[in-house]
């Protein structure tokens, strides 16, 4: 054997080379792949808070009201001695309904689903009731809407504890 | 006199650059042109009879490339006019109708698309009834396939651009497709079950509707993401796989022919 063979690779050890190199390479892509993945789930959104403060429980009349939902998406009702936080998502496909005061419902224009003014739904496709937001009070009795907590009816979920307000 | 000239031309030194071969009236040049032209050279050198039979191929996947390239040359230039954000978007579709010159560009677009549609699947209906996705051509019905869903995906992220009731809405309903899916999406099957005590890891601000919109909601983020999709991200994917559906057109055995 020549001196020169001695010294260079030989075949086994040329191919193991060649595997760690292949490793290599997997791994940087598969490390930049998911790099771009989560890239593309930004830290910031610029959106309106899943919270807000909706003010005293004495500044809204019986029935529906609409001053949060532009915005918020939140309609507030007030029925019986309860104030509720109502979700102003169509539960059929996820459009916005519109409150109707002459005939006391909401209606979606995507596809026709009604709801009655406490969130059932009574005509076109929507397979549920709106549901709700979670709601409390602060120390001073103001209102506080948490988004980020719903409760379904068709869950038995509209009298719990945190459903609802008393007034 | 006329012939004369044109071998004048034919002499310079500029065609000669460009031109590599001699003029096409025999088959070794005529071969030379297709198999010389960085274009033309995904097309076969040669044709079966069948394969620009009309009632045969209907030339629907020609036709579909053709709208393509059309929405290519017409959507470039709605660009120069049209800016993705909520403040100008709806007004700048406005202005490409009232005052932009040649007000029939967007609407060019517009058909062209609803046209690519219709001849992308009537293309595949006549592969279907040939029976040419069969052995050897079966890796490239897989292709067509991607390329039919990106032509949906197309025209799915292009429906936002209008920034319009419509618009917002349908793609409002479209993208809550992707709320329900399977572990990925909060709303759907599996997404409850991953769940580590009160924290719940599917959420509204991490599924792959997020991802897709770039936020909860159908709003300036998703219009600007739709607006890169539609225009950059999904037409240079669909031109590398038209061209490599081109390419094993010709290398299994040319259009559609019995082989």
């Amino acid at each position: 054997m020549s001196e020169e063979a001695k010294t260079s690779l030989n075949r086994r050890e040329f191919f193991s080379f060649l595997a760690v190199g292949w490793i290599t390479f997997g791994a940087a892509t598969a490390g930049l792949a998911s790099l771009v993945f989560r890239f593309l789930y930004p830290n910031v959104v610029f959106e309106p808070a899943m919270d807000f403060i909706a003010g005293f429980p004495d500044d809204y009349p019986d029935g529906v009201d609409e001053r949060w939902k532009n915005g918020f998406g939140v309609w507030i009702y007030k029925k019986d001695g309860r104030l509720v936080a109502m979700s102003n998502i169509c539960t059929h496909l996820g459009c916005i309904p519109t409150w109707l005061p002459a005939e006391s419902k909401f209606k979606c224009p995507c596809h026709g689903s009604g709801y009655y003014p406490n969130g059932i739904n009574f005509e076109g496709p929507a397979p549920r009731p709106l549901e709700r937001y979670k709601i409390s009070r602060d120390p001073e009795g103001k209102i506080i809407v948490d988004k980020t907590k719903v409760f379904r009816y068709e869950k038995g979920e509209w009298n719990s504890t945190d459903a609802f307000i008393e007034v | 006199m006329s012939e004369g000239f044109a071998k004048k031309v034919a002499d310079t030194q500029v065609w000669k650059a460009i031109f590599r071969h001699g003029p096409p009236n025999n088959a070794r040049n005529r071969a030379a042109v297709v198999a010389g032209n960085v274009f033309l050279h995904l097309h076969p050198i040669k044709l079966k009879k069948s394969g620009v039979q009309l009632g045969y191929t209907w030339c629907m996947g020609g036709l579909t490339f053709f709208v393509f390239l059309s929405l290519t040359v017409t959507g470039v230039l709605l660009m120069f006019y049209y800016r993705p954000t909520a403040e100008y978007a709806f007004t700048d579709i406005i202005g490409l109708r009232e005052h932009v010159p040649l007000g029939i560009m967007r609407e060019l677009h517009r058909w062209g698309a609803h046209l690519m549609v219709i001849t992308v699947w009537i293309h595949m209906f006549r592969v279907f009834m040939t029976g040419s996705y069969k052995p050897p051509r079966e890796f490239n019905w897989g292709v067509g396939v991607i390329l039919l869903v990106l032509t949906m995906l197309l025209s799915f992220t292009g429906y936002l651009l209008p920034w319009d009731q419509l618009a917002i809405w349908a793609i409002t309903v479209g993208s809550n497709m992707a709320k329900a899916t399977p572990f990925l999406g909060y709303g759907g099957p599996g997404a409850a079950l991953a769940k580590i005590g009160d924290f719940v890891m599917v959420s509204d601000k991490n599924d792959v509707r997020f991802q897709l919109l770039g936020g909860r909601f159908v709003g300036e983020a998703a219009l600007l993401r739709f607006y890169i999709l539609h225009c950059v991200f999904i037409p240079l994917v669909v031109a590398v796989l038209i061209a490599v559906h081109f390419w094993r057109v010709r290398k299994d055995g040319g259009i559609s022919a019995p082989l």
